[in-house]
């Protein structure tokens, strides 16, 4: 058979199933040095860095979760309404009621989740079309945070809350900071830990690997990155307290829907809902949870946004679905669903950041961001979708990136209804 | 040039036509004549190539994906799609109907062809030519009727109508009463006859040799996507055909059953799964039961055939014994070595024992997108995972096991499942459940649609299976599978089960009989 028997895979077979993934990053590296050369070396400044990060982090949070309910076949248009309603309850909560930051954080995630559950229990359990019911949603949540806020701002907040924005990692000693450091040597570590151990497991049962060379590169590359990043954080106030959350968000989702049983659900749900069905896979129950995920993590955006502002506006997130959307598409997510991972969509969330950061920074006005922005939407996916056209090989990644097939993007899939050929019976 | 066919009176000549398939030769030089003014059957087993065949003749193949030639009334032709074949007066009516169920019978029958002047539709010159036409094909409906509102027999008239609204010489017509029943089969086939008198030209393609040895004037044997021959029908005074069943049968197998099939090898041992009484009710018209009454067993290494035609119940008696993954009031008993084995959901069902592989493997099998790794493990998670989390390298070493063990040919087990031959799919979706380690299996037509040699393997495949004391129940329309294959069969129709046989006293002709055995309801 034509099983690969060399426990070895070259480069371009390497290259061949994985156009995708690593054209959007190589996408980002270009865009990032582009916008340093133009910016005459401000886009990398610690500064800049710090800020590239707490200006992007509540899109990264909503990005991750909306990665989630494209890849269940969905979508999800009323992020930026929860994330405003959310916010505005916080701050009634904390200014109002006096409640205390460690209260009002977990209820207002539970607020998202059972906002998540509203829509989750009209797509999963009623079937209205996700479009419909989170476009209601997207009213319904707009309009309560007037109701809420009475047409008004809150502001300002206690400072135990804006901390989430603005607070950064403890350090009171003298040079760099040290914790930033040793968190970016740690997290090195990680990667190259679990490259190394996924390698050694793979040689163990004799699954062909990459070529060594591409491994250590591979990982030389990824480490040289985060201390690179890391050591310029740490030369002014350190990693941001946001940062360290989208850290462990951006790792703990990336490990569930690879590696976990959950995650699979997930994919197989958004792959072929009715083949997942007759695989023993509650198929309601997983699209269910999913949106109530996305409830939450809007809950945290919703936070993580009203921190930083200092303020629950009205108008607050107004457009953040659409940045969260673009988010995932940009990062490989399929419109028909199934396809898509974690680190796709954050790579997509900073494509869009370092565009928006850099094209402020060079003095770009807001009507050529948008229209550049758009542009690059439009093309990265329909790059995908030719490139799906063009291969439809295997994929042999780095572990972190690994999941699924090469393809993406495509809309073309079987939407037969009734059961096989048998289901040609008249209507009585 | 003018081909000499043409002086012989042929309307159409297709010339040494092949056509390829990614790992499937389809169509491997075939022939075809038909003559002006008859009804032309075109026999075969599934796979053979006979729609294929069609899809070239009607431009859903387009000029150029194949080669060979066409001959329309002597002139050569090229089709780029459909609407040149149509063009040219050549329709084709397809199993699934292409009707637009919320339009009337008239909009349906015009689309496209509507009566109308500078863009405005003439609904009253319209009605009045689709009244006209439904009249030709003896249909007595209100043409204002939405086609929702009628029986799939009368479906199929409009369908017809419709092809005769285009001007139509040249009448194809795909298993058209695979759906019907008996009065409605009769009624269309009558309905060739006069379209024949008309001067319409039909080709025929169905399984049911009754009706086609009643209607035809000429047939074409395809086998494996070749032209095996053309058989003239004449009839003498008493209307008897010169072509019998038996003759036509030994053209599309043309070689001895037991080759086909591989020979069984392990033990029956005793009753492993019995089902008692089983009954479902259609999901949205209660009160219709699809399935009645059903009582089957299964023995451990034993092969059960479950013989029928379309619509008579069988994946719907599956679905619902797999999980209650079909019907509404599901009732009935399933036993476990004598035992009740509750199977509420799919979860219940995989983890009692039961697999079912079904029957459309794109639609109800494979995450087409996704690997060959992960589709294979799909249904079996559990084995290759711990407090939920997937131990992937194991999960790739036993997805590359299953995969030699079901001889998938692939680049490995990383490849995307959609670019995968058909065969290597249905490969894989067995894998699959093979993966979940089943006691029951469940095979919904588990070769349609494939080429002969991956039919083999995954014949050798069930066998084996079988042998290592798995009980299988395989569903199937094709008649040699069934007879090739089961120990014992059933037949079921309307939802009954009508007959079992054992294999060694079973033949086609009694297995169709029992099949079409509607009579004796209580």
């Amino acid at each position: 058979m034509n099983q690969t028997t060399s426990a070895r895979t070259g480069l371009g077979a390497l290259l061949r199933g994985n156009t995708r993934r690593y054209g959007m990053a190589a996408a980002l590296v270009v865009i990032v040095v582009l916008f340093q050369i133009l910016t005459g070396g401000l886009l990398l400044t610690p500064l800049n860095l710090t800020n590239l990060i707490l200006q992007n982090s509540y899109v990264l949070i909503l990005a991750i979760g909306m990665m989630l309910v494209i890849v269940t076949g969905h979508i999800d248009l009323s992020v930026g309404s929860v994330v405003a309603f959310t916010g505005a309850v916080s701050a009634i909560m904390l200014t109002s009621w006096g409640l205390p930051t460690v209260v009002v954080v977990p209820l207002a995630l539970l607020l998202g989740a059972l906002i998540g559950a509203w829509q989750g229990f009209w797509i999963a359990y009623v079937g209205v079309p996700a479009f419909i019911v989170t476009l209601a949603g997207m009213l319904v949540f707009r309009g309560a945070t007037l109701a809420v806020l009475g047409g008004e701002s809150i502001a300002p907040l206690p400072p135990s809350l804006r901390v989430l924005a603005g607070g950064f990692l403890p350090w009171q000693g003298e040079g760099p900071h040290l914790p930033t450091l040793l968190l970016g040597v740690a997290g090195a570590g990680a990667v190259v830990w679990i490259q190394w151990r996924s390698r050694t497991r793979s040689l163990a049962h004799g699954l062909p690997v990459p070529p060594a060379a591409v491994t250590v590169v591979v990982s030389a590359v990824v480490v040289a990155a985060i201390l690179a990043f890391t050591y310029a954080l740490a030369e002014r106030n350190g990693l941001p307290l946001v940062g360290v959350l989208l850290v462990a968000l951006i790792a703990g989702y990336s490990f569930v829907m690879r590696s976990t049983t959950m995650g699979r659900r997930v994919y197989a749900v958004g792959g072929n809902e009715r083949a997942a069905a007759l695989s023993g896979i509650r198929t309601r129950r997983t699209t269910f949870w999913v949106f109530v995920n996305m409830g939450m993590l809007s809950a945290l955006a919703g936070l993580v946004f009203t921190a930083r502002l200092n303020a629950a506006t009205p108008g607050a997130g107004t457009m953040f679905e659409l940045d969260a959307i673009a988010a995932a598409f940009i990062g490989g997510a399929s419109a028909s669903g199934g396809v898509g991972t974690v680190v796709g969509a954050v790579i997509g969330a900073l494509v869009m950041g370092v565009l928006n950061n850099g094209m402020s920074l060079i003095g770009l006005g807001v009507d050529w961001q948008q229209l550049i922005k758009g542009l690059v939407l439009l093309l990265a996916v329909a790059f995908d979708i030719y490139n799906k056209k063009r291969v439809g090989g295997g994929s042999v990644g780095p572990v972190l990136w690994r999941r699924g097939g090469a393809g993406t993007g495509g809309l073309d899939r079987d939407a037969q209804g009734g059961v096989g050929s048998d289901r040609r019976t008249a209507p009585a | 040039m003018i081909d000499p066919a043409a002086d012989a009176g042929h309307l159409l000549s297709m010339r040494d036509i092949r056509k390829e398939f990614p790992g499937v030769r389809a169509l491997d030089g075939v022939t075809l004549d038909v003559r002006e003014g008859v009804v032309h059957a075109l026999m075969g087993e599934n796979g053979a190539g006979k729609s294929t065949l069609m899809k070239v003749l009607s431009g859903v193949h387009p000029a150029g994906t194949y080669s060979g030639e066409i001959l329309l009334a002597g002139a050569p032709c090229s089709f780029g799609g459909v609407v040149d074949s149509e063009r040219a007066g050549i329709a084709i009516i397809h199993q699934e109907l292409a009707l637009v169920p919320q339009l009337s019978i008239t909009e349906n029958v015009l689309l496209g062809h509507e009566v109308s002047r500078f863009g405005v539709v003439d609904w009253g010159a319209t009605h009045t030519r689709a009244r006209e036409l439904l009249r030709r094909v003896g249909l007595d409906e209100n043409p204002a009727t939405p086609v929702s509102a009628l029986g799939i027999g009368a479906q199929q008239l409009v369908e017809i109508a419709k092809a005769l609204a285009k001007r139509v010489r040249l009448l194809i017509l795909d298993e058209p009463t695979s759906a019907l029943n008996e009065t409605e089969s009769q009624r269309l086939l009558d309905l060739l006859g006069e379209l024949r008198e008309q001067g319409v030209t039909c080709i025929l393609i169905s399984h049911k040799l009754g009706e086609v040895v009643s209607v035809s004037d000429e047939i074409t044997i395809l086998r494996d996507g070749r032209a095996i021959e053309t058989l003239t029908v004449e009839r003498d005074t008493d209307g008897t055909p010169s072509v019998d069943e038996d003759r036509i049968i030994r053209g599309m197998v043309g070689r001895s059953l037991d080759r086909r099939h591989p020979e069984p090898i392990g033990e029956i041992g005793p009753v492993r799964f019995e089902v008692v009484d089983w009954t479902v009710d259609h999901p949205t018209q209660p009160g219709r039961r699809v399935v009645d009454g059903v009582d089957l067993h299964v023995r451990a290494g034993e092969i059960v055939g479950l013989a029928g035609l379309m619509g008579a119940g069988r994946t719907e008696f599956a679905m619902s014994l797999f999980g209650r993954s079909y019907g509404r009031h599901v009732r009935g008993l399933l036993l476990k070595d004598g035992t009740p084995l509750p199977v509420p959901d799919v979860t219940a069902a995989v983890r009692g024992g039961l697999a079912y592989v079904p029957e459309d493997r794109k639609t109800l099998g494979l995450l087409l997108d996704d690997d060959i790794r992960h589709n294979t493990t799909l249904a079996g998670l559990r084995h290759v995972s711990r407090y939920g989390v997937v131990d992937q390298e194991r999960e790739t070493v036993e997805a590359r096991r299953m995969s030699e063990r079901m001889r998938v040919r692939s680049h490995g087990t990383a490849q995307t499942v959609r670019t995968l031959s058909g065969g290597n799919q249905q490969k894989v979706v067995l894998g699959k459940w093979m993966f979940t380690r089943p006691e029951l299996l469940i095979l919904d037509e588990p070769t349609r649609g494939i080429d002969v040699g991956a039919k083999y393997e995954i014949h050798l495949l069930i066998r084996r299976l079988a042998a290592e004391g798995t009980a299988v129940l395989l569903i199937s329309s094709e008649l040699p599978e069934v007879l090739g294959m089961c120990d014992r069969i059933h037949t079921m129709c309307e939802g009954r089960l009508t007959g079992e046989v054992p294999a060694a006293e079973a033949d086609q002709e009694t297995l169709m009989k029992l099949m079409t055995r509607t009579g004796d309801r209580p």
